[in-house]
């Protein structure tokens, strides 16, 4: 590709997706070195700054899930650093990476969204776990879905049909992070839609159905080849597919995004399309939705990334 | 392979900001890695066309002569044509089970047992029946009343797997008169005795344990290892068998790999030859001795009440009892969180108990790493006893 010298791929980092983060990395890396991009995985540790700055790259793509690859901070790094990257700017990540944050911004933008409260650990803590609990069983019902406020891979996060399931499930959650986002458990179809944008705008990729085994997409059923059904595109009408494409275009434009998302919905019963998360870095892994997303839409991962790179690095940071 | 959240947890583990007594992998680093580079450059000079070619199944007669004078240093008697030399102790574990069991047949192994003999048994679909352990290892009416109980529901027990010395992962050491009595058991009962010995060169306190096979030539295959004496990326290990067994064990090896690997036999081989290794067993075990204490030191002065351990003589391994109610497996997140790591109790038992415990390992961190790994593991102790009392009641609620 003529524009781009050699590039980073950021994968790794110390969060417990680590190791899907250096799944994603190798796989784009891969997909790029067949497209022609000298590509390098590094890893967010004690060595990369003298790496970056000894050696500029012509743009790095950070793969690093969790925190602090999501939530804005390697970014503000590469910003300090001069270094071009692809994906949101900082200011973007933390807002998209707080998934109670991106509800509220997802619903200012006419989006729907399941009813929710988010609490930390210390409230439990102060006011009593039984009283709270039996507070937001009154108000949202059953059944309820509990996940880490910042984090994915579905670390953390289980359903909860019973008071004693919503402990189990809010204390699993405090696992990993100490606030929980609780919402009410829509059912229906999962989908996921990627969201990329070459230069002439966002626009969504075909959508990718999830049916994974007992209902429950979690990191198993993420990331255990064969574990999870896929359909792609998903198996829903002209209209509820191209409206889960504006939702999701809607929810990149509205959380300020740049470059790639992918965004986690529910078609319900009725046809409703309703906004769960969206994720800045999204997994690359063989199992993952987006690479099946841009397969579906005749996009090669590798020419995709190397366009990525190649905007970041004629536009700079 | 199903994707697991505590294997990615481990991932994370291996990353330096994170103190792991997780592993169970040797210090290496300990070892005069110089020398052993000349040594090995001499080896492929001198001895390349040998070392570089394929080998017998059962393994080079030199090194298992050698194999035989290791063992006698626990006064175990053995000729080299018992000894079958394997890729570690886990490939033979691997052969016998493979040999022995047929799928739905019993093992017995001591509650908890080793996590890798465990695998080994669970890929022949192997039915594990947990034995009781005390503070002097296995427990004999323990044993004799599983083999009863098993017995009388008409199945087949197919051996008694056993690590007797510095168990991994309870840290516990059979008792001589156990040992004596466990052997009478087995043989009243024609029960073969598997006996894993990896550490026992590696105690703290006193001379080494008769193992069980010094007792006894019939009856027990002995399994031994290089890999925490020598180095266990060079994956040489051996079981010494009767000579039924061997015979089996020989050609279940050659089916699996045709041979050992002849360079890291002849590695093994030319360091026992040329290089002071009983010194460095010396070494080890004390270096392992320091960092044991500074373990026990740690514990002793940081955990939080209703936390109980073991008080290993040797090995790697110390066996940390929680407050009741914590889960090992549930507070793992939150330790790495933290930057500690441990591995959860449940993968030490074939039914997935013991939620209550975790392994701590003190064999690679250093003696100030130990600590602030057990500070830090101490907290998240604490604050998971916490999170439990505050939402006990709702967890405890039915429906």
């Amino acid at each position: 590709m003529g524009e781009l010298d050699y590039v980073v791929v950021l994968a790794g980092g110390i969060s417990p997706e680590r190791e899907i983060s250096l799944r994603s990395g190798e796989q784009v890396c891969g997909a790029l070195s067949e497209a022609g991009v000298q590509a390098i995985l590094a890893d967010a540790d004690a060595g990369l700054l003298t790496r970056l700055r000894s050696d500029p790259p012509s743009a790095v793509f950070p793969l690093i899930h969790g925190a602090p690859g999501e939530d804005g901070s390697i970014r503000e790094v590469l910003g300090l650093l001069d270094v071009p990257y692809v994906g949101s700017l900082p200011a973007a990540c933390r807002m998209a990476f707080d998934k109670p944050g991106a509800k509220v911004l997802a619903a200012a933008a006419g989006l729907g969204t399941p009813a929710s409260v988010t609490l930390p650990r210390e409230t439990f803590h102060d006011l009593g776990a039984t009283a709270v609990i039996d507070l937001i069983i009154g108000k949202l019902g059953m059944p309820l879905f509990v996940k880490p406020s910042r984090g994915g891979s579905a670390l953390g996060a289980s359903a909860a049909r019973s008071a004693a399931d919503l402990a189990a499930a809010i204390v699993g959650c405090f696992g990993y992070g100490d606030t929980a986002l609780i919402e009410r458990l829509v059912s229906g179809t999962e989908i996921a839609v990627g969201v990329v944008d070459f230069g002439d705008g966002p626009r969504a990729l075909p959508p990718v159905e999830i049916v994974a085994p007992g209902g429950t997409y979690d990191y198993a059923a993420r990331y255990t080849v064969g574990a999870t059904e896929f359909y792609t595109p998903a198996r829903l009408a002209a209209v509820t597919a191209a409206e889960a494409a504006r939702v999701a275009v809607t929810a990149h434009t509205a959380l300020g995004l740049r470059d790639i998302s992918r965004t986690d919905l529910i078609v319900d019963d009725t046809g409703a399309v309703c906004f769960l998360e969206v994720n800045v870095a999204p997994g690359m892994t063989s199992t993952s939705t987006l690479p099946m997303a841009m397969r579906a839409a005749g996009i090669d991962l590798g020419r995709c990334c190397a366009t990525l790179l190649e905007r970041a690095a004629q536009r700079g940071r | 392979m199903v994707a697991s959240e505590i294997r990615a947890l481990f991932a994370v583990a291996a990353r330096p900001e994170i103190v792991s007594l997780a592993g169970g992998s040797p210090f290496v680093s300990a070892l005069p890695l110089d020398a052993v580079g000349d040594m090995v450059g001499r080896l492929i000079a001198s001895q390349g066309q040998v070392a570089l070619q394929y080998c017998t199944a059962q393994g080079d007669l030199t090194l298992r002569e050698q194999i035989c004078e290791v063992m006698s240093l626990e006064g175990v008697v053995a000729h080299p044509d018992e000894v079958v030399v394997t890729v570690g102790s886990q490939q033979a574990l691997d052969l016998i089970t493979r040999i022995f069991v047929d799928p739905g047949d019993v093992v017995l192994a001591e509650a908890p047992s080793y996590v890798g003999a465990l695998g080994a048994f669970a890929a022949y679909q192997a039915e594990v029946v947990h034995v009781a352990m005390d503070e002097s290892g296995l427990i004999p009416e323990a044993l004799a009343a599983a083999i009863a109980r098993v017995t009388a529901q008409g199945r087949r027990i197919k051996f008694l797997y056993t690590v007797p010395s510095f168990h991994n992962p309870a840290g516990l050491t059979m008792a001589a008169s156990r040992r004596l009595e466990v052997l009478r058991i087995c043989e009243q009962a024609g029960l073969l005795i598997v006996e894993d010995n990896p550490y026992g060169l590696l105690g703290f306190e006193g001379e080494p344990m008769r193992p069980l096979r010094a007792h006894t030539r019939d009856g027990v295959v002995y399994l031994g290892s290089f890999s925490k004496t020598i180095a266990a990326g060079l994956r040489v290990g051996w079981a010494a068998a009767p000579p039924a067994i061997r015979d089996k064990l020989v050609l279940a090896a050659e089916s699996a790999v045709l041979c050992p690997a002849s360079f890291a036999q002849l590695t093994v081989r030319e360091y026992l030859s040329t290089q002071p290794w009983r010194e460095q067993i010396k070494t080890f075990r004390e270096l392992y001795r320091q960092r044991r204490d500074a373990m026990l030191g740690a514990l002793t002065a940081l955990m939080p009440p209703g936390c109980g351990w073991t008080r290993p003589a040797g090995g790697f391994f110390v066996w940390l009892r929680l407050p009741e109610g914590v889960d090992s497996k549930a507070m793992l997140p939150r330790a790495v969180s933290s930057r500690v790591a441990y591995v959860p109790g449940t993968g030490f038992f074939a039914d997935g108990s013991g939620t209550g415990y975790a392994r701590l390992c003190y064999s690679l961190p250093d003696p100030d790493q130990i600590t602030e790994g057990i500070r830090r593991l101490a907290g998240v102790i604490d604050a998971e006893r916490t999170l439990q009392e505050e939402f006990g009641p709702v967890l405890r609620r039915d429906g």
